[in-house]
């Protein structure tokens, strides 16, 4: 059953204020997450007031300013600052998003920034992936087959084959999608959310794989594949543009077609 | 290392409300409202099948402010149920899923039940 509000442990409290150095112009706050696991205590939101003028043009830039330069307690993944390596997913300004490429400047208020939503928080603005991961495992993201490989050559692809999949391997599986999707919140511990339905549907599409009626098999389940009610979240905060609600859709035709 | 359990990060209260997600939440809010709407249809017809003195006690219920706010919104509700329906048609046969289309098809849906809800009162003359 769905809880609507945060367990005792996780009510946010309001934490420290940093202010810029007097004489700074160009300054901006950042409301960011905090929890620390030894602390015993709740999480709490410290304001990091930051002058622009010595930092990047990007979240993670002013995230690394405030490590560097302010706290050194504050802590986040980050890894290529390009996204590409997904690490850096976090909520800011109230969409799930990669720090390293999202503009300072796409707002002009305090910025807000937490962990992806509804996850164990490990630290800070870390969230515990396990089970993300575990679930991405569960629909085995490798190619199947029967038939023995051609002697001499690689499995080949028509270009056309090979185009059913733009869209569908750019997915770095930040969670963006997954995390920002109240069906996942309420039921992630059976259903497998965006990310994961999406890399799905990448198996399904691949002209090479030759186990897409096993696949579609092991999605058709009420809360697996069908807890998704298109409330479309995982398409507008996709960092990479790409469409999560449209592949699961494909699933769900493909499972009717199939029927008939 | 012992591992902690650490806190459940913050959602819905977090995350930015947009016109897709609420119009999702709100297909199911009318979708329960109007299943309790059913059980007032049937009353009204056990009312009119059991003579004009019990037809005329509902009649005068629903004909007060009150009963005209709940009717206004059971119609509100039917039309904005109905529009979004539609619009899950388009989204099950694969249409309709770019950002900006969905935009545009939820603010339509907004729109025209509002306009639907309140052209069937002025016309039907309820008011």
């Amino acid at each position: 059953m769905a809880e609507f509000t945060l367990p005792k442990n996780s009510k946010v409290k309001k934490g420290k204020t940093f202010s810029a150095a007097d004489g700074a112009k160009n300054k901006k706050t950042f409301k960011i997450y905090r929890w620390e696991p030894d602390s015993g205590e709740n999480p709490r939101i410290d304001s990091y007031e930051i002058n622009l003028d010595n930092c990047g043009p990007m979240v993670l830039d002013a995230l690394i300013y405030i490590k560097n330069d302010i706290d050194p307690t504050l802590t986040f993944r980050r890894s290529c600052r390009e996204g590409i390596c997904g690490s850096c997913a976090m909520n800011i300004n109230g969409t799930n998003t990669l720090a390293c490429t999202k503009y300072i400047s796409d707002s002009n208020r305090d910025i807000p920034v937490y962990p992806l939503p509804h996850m164990e928080v490990k630290k800070d603005l870390v969230p515990n992936l396990t089970h993300f991961y575990a679930q991405y495992a569960s629909i085995k993201p490798w190619i199947q087959t029967q038939t023995a490989p051609p002697p001499d050559k690689e499995r080949l692809q028509s270009k056309e084959d090979r185009e059913k999949l733009d869209g569908l391997y750019e997915c770095i599986l930040c969670a963006c999608c997954s995390t920002s999707c109240p069906s996942y919140w309420w039921n992630s511990d059976r259903y497998l959310g965006p990310a994961i339905l999406l890399q799905a549907y990448r198996w399904i599409a691949d002209s090479r794989d030759e186990y897409t009626g096993e696949r579609l098999d092991d999605l058709e389940d009420p809360f697996r594949l069908y807890r998704c009610h298109t409330i479309m979240n995982c398409t507008n905060t996709c960092p990479k543009g790409l469409n999560p609600a449209k592949s699961i859709a494909e699933i769900k035709k493909l499972l009717v077609n199939r029927t008939l | 290392m012992a591992s902690v359990k650490g806190p459940l990060s913050p959602h819905l209260t977090v995350y930015k409300w947009q016109i897709t997600m609420v119009l999702s939440i709100l297909h199911r809010a009318t979708g329960v409202f109007l299943s309790i709407g059913l059980l007032l249809i049937s009353y009204w017809l056990l009312s009119v099948a059991s003579g004009t003195e019990s037809f005329d006690n509902l009649s005068n219920h629903l004909n007060s402010w009150y009963g005209k706010a709940v009717l206004i919104a059971f119609t509100f509700s039917i039309y904005l149920h109905l529009c979004n329906g539609i619009r899950h048609l388009f989204w099950d046969s694969g249409l309709g899923f770019e950002i900006k289309t969905s935009n545009i098809t939820g603010y339509i849906t907004a729109i025209a039940s509002v306009l639907l809800t309140v052209l069937s009162w002025v016309i039907g003359g309820g008011l």
